[in-house]
């Protein structure tokens, strides 16, 4: 006789429940605080990669790779700076404070920028000598926190830029953990070593369009009105934010998208708060065109930028230079393979190590520790960034160019169509094989 | 050496221009620099007296709107009226004088130096204040000294609500009454050497004859420090 059984089915995760979301209640049940890490947005968003471009055909033809040009230079502050800068390449460096990163992280971050031609951005806690020193051209932020503001540093700098927001974290402020608070980022900071620093989600000083209006006159009148002004928001409300910064007085609005990464903020806060940065670009765009001021208001966009596709996307819908930040930690050596054992006794792997604000980052950029640091080389760290930036440049004249378009800056929306519903609606571009995006009238 | 400026017809460019080549000649001594400025007619103009960097004199003839003596080193202001917000906000050293009342922000992030206002200050009077020197002859509105670093804010008259709210290590000094301390502010016994600071402090500011026995000090519980769970209904 046959032996009966009860077939039993598979077990089944839960798609709402999953595993990751299992072990963050575990977490918080165990601890009792909230996880605060790094970067930016992990989940998956509409993004650049739900884009492509057409190509030159009969209609268009295309420029030959290697032997007509395709400039890629763009200047930055032309509304109202008397010494607007000049870059390159249309690709900048984000801010980053020394705190979050060693002083070396800071080196090497100039030392690249300086060798493509191009921009980089101190962050909270003011400017260091490392950083100034190496970087031929460097934006100062102007934070809420004030942390080593001075005037002496505000007119050495090449440009200010008003920090409003960051995509990672709009509407919010910092927490730098007081082990990362080496005597030297406690004397920058004014406040007693192995603190924990809040950095304040608003300035001190002003409030609103109208108060920014004021700040940026009293900036302009202290630096002689030399110094390009820009204002930095988070990825929210693109149209509107771009149309108060301008009537500002902002000669540069930057824009971080979700995806921009922070040195430390709540999980919560990185993954529900603000946009893809592909959602916004369009509205800022449009009310910049709206205003008469595009490309005399340079827009810079930011989040989640990672090869020349990435920069020639965001410049076709309408951006005049991208900012990165998390890719280019990783190119000076942040989450390498090579240190996967030391990011494994962490409880992370390499590829994912976040927790920057612990300041144990075996590749000795997200760190203070002395012994750490001194493992990234900031020579060969800023020449391994310079080669990404120069890689991405090219990458980026390789697409324009099949596009037909002698400068990067010639591409535009019309050379780009969508793969995702979503993407088209976000971008403004037809949906691929379509004449159609979400919100145009007809289809 | 003192010169005249009528803001009424000249410009705010020009003027601070010609006071930040003043202060920067003066700071490296070169002979013939107007080390007095008197400014006629302000009309209640922002960014007045801005970024001077150099022991400059400068004689403000009436009131004036945001930032004036902004991020000052070194200069002495002294404004004959009323300012707006952020008087000698971020100033690194010098001193600022306001013979009325301030609006808010007055002295924000201030590095060093000395902010006396001889009136009344409006809300966050000393906001995020990291080392400079407010005296304020009366009293002060809500907020003030919210994460204030270091330095010292003195109110000869009342305090508001949230007194000294997320303080660091600045030091407080309140003669009249105090609505209400702010999270992680609390009432801290005034020794001999806060008396002695205090009554040297009031000198500077022109408020000699003020007694210090009848002031209370304030300053940080250093409770909120660092990030505890168990304490976040404190803030």
């Amino acid at each position: 006789m046959e032996e009966s059984s009860t077939p039993m089915t598979e077990p089944q995760d839960s798609a709402t429940f999953d595993a990751y979301t299992l072990s963050e209640i575990r977490r918080a049940a165990a601890t009792g605080i909230y996880d605060i890490r790094g970067g930016g947005t992990k989940r998956k968003v509409p993004h650049f990669d739900d884009l492509l471009f057409l190509g030159a055909s009969i209609s268009r033809y295309p420029l030959e790779g290697y032997r007509e040009g395709c400039t890629t230079n763009v200047t930055l502050g032309t509304r109202y700076a008397k010494k607007p800068l000049e870059l390159s390449i249309p690709i900048t460096i984000a801010g980053m404070s020394f705190g979050s990163l060693s002083g070396q992280a800071k080196e090497s971050l100039g030392r690249g920028a300086t060798i493509a031609g191009t921009t980089t951005t101190t962050g909270d806690g003011g400017m260091t000598e490392e950083e100034r020193g190496h970087s031929k051209m460097l934006v100062y932020q102007y934070l809420p926190s004030r942390y080593g503001m001075n005037p002496d540093d505000l007119r050495r700098c090449d440009a200010i830029e008003i920090v409003v927001g960051q995509g990672a974290k709009p509407g919010g402020g910092g927490m730098l953990l007081g082990q990362k608070i080496s005597d030297r980022v406690a004397e920058m900071r004014t406040l007693p070593k192995g603190i924990d620093q809040r950095s304040a989600c608003r300035h001190p000083d002003w409030t609103g369009p109208d108060d920014l209006e004021i700040k940026i006159l009293e900036l302009r009148e202290i630096t002689g009105w030399e110094k390009p002004i820009y204002v930095k928001v988070g990825g929210t409300r693109p149209y509107y934010d771009t149309a108060l910064a301008v009537k500002a007085g902002a000669d540069v609005v930057v824009l971080d998208g979700m995806q921009g990464g922070t040195a430390a903020t709540q999980e919560v806060f990185i993954e529900h708060v603000g946009l893809p940065i592909l959602g916004c670009i369009r509205p800022a765009v449009e009310a910049l065109q709206d205003l008469e001021m595009y490309r005399e208001v340079q827009l810079v966009v930011s989040g989640g930028i990672r090869n020349g596709a990435d920069v020639a996307k965001a410049l076709a819908l309408g951006a005049d230079a991208v900012s990165i930040g998390t890719a280019a930690l990783v190119a000076l050596g942040d989450n390498h393979p090579k240190w996967d054992s030391e990011y494994r006794e962490m409880g992370t792997r390499a590829g994912c190590y976040d927790d920057w604000h612990e300041g144990r980052d075996p590749a000795g950029i997200s760190t203070q520790d002395p012994e750490l640091a001194r493992r990234l080389d900031p020579e060969l760290a800023g020449r391994r960034l310079a080669n990404y930036l120069k890689v991405m440049t090219l990458e980026a004249q390789t697409l324009a160019r099949a596009c037909g378009k002698s400068s990067v800056h010639n591409l535009e929306p019309e050379d780009l169509c969508a793969l995702t519903l979503e993407a088209a609606a976000m971008a403004r571009v037809p949906l691929a094989g379509t004449t159609w995006y979400p919100g145009k009238e007809s289809f | 050496m003192t010169k005249g400026y009528d803001l009424s017809s000249g410009s705010l460019r020009e003027l601070n221009a010609n006071l930040q080549v003043s202060a920067e000649n003066l700071s490296r001594q070169i002979p013939g620099t107007f080390g007095e400025w008197r400014v006629e007619n302000p009309m209640g103009s922002h960014a007045l007296a801005v970024g001077l960097s150099g022991p400059l004199l400068v004689d403000i003839e009436g009131s004036t709107g945001y930032y004036c003596g902004g991020m000052n080193k070194g200069a002495s202001i002294h404004v004959r009226g009323s300012v707006g917000p952020g008087v000698a906000e971020n100033m690194m050293s010098g001193r600022v004088f306001v013979d009325g009342d301030a609006s808010q922000y007055a002295g924000a992030t201030g590095h060093g130096g000395l902010l006396v206002i001889r009136g009344n200050a409006s809300s966050r009077c000393g906001i995020s204040m990291k080392g400079i020197d407010i005296v304020v002859g009366g009293s002060v509105g809500h907020m003030s000294a919210f994460m204030g670093q270091t330095g010292n804010l003195v109110v000869l008259g009342d305090a508001g609500d949230a007194f000294g709210d997320s303080l660091y290590e600045a030091r407080l000094f309140v003669r009249g009454s105090v609505k209400s301390l702010g999270a992680d502010c609390e009432e801290k016994e005034m020794r001999s050497e806060h008396k002695d600071f205090l009554k040297k402090l009031l000198e500077d500011s022109g408020f000699g004859d003020v007694e210090v026995s009848s002031f209370r000090r304030y300053g940080s519980a250093r409770n909120l420090y660092n990030f505890d769970v168990d304490k976040v209904g404190n803030y």
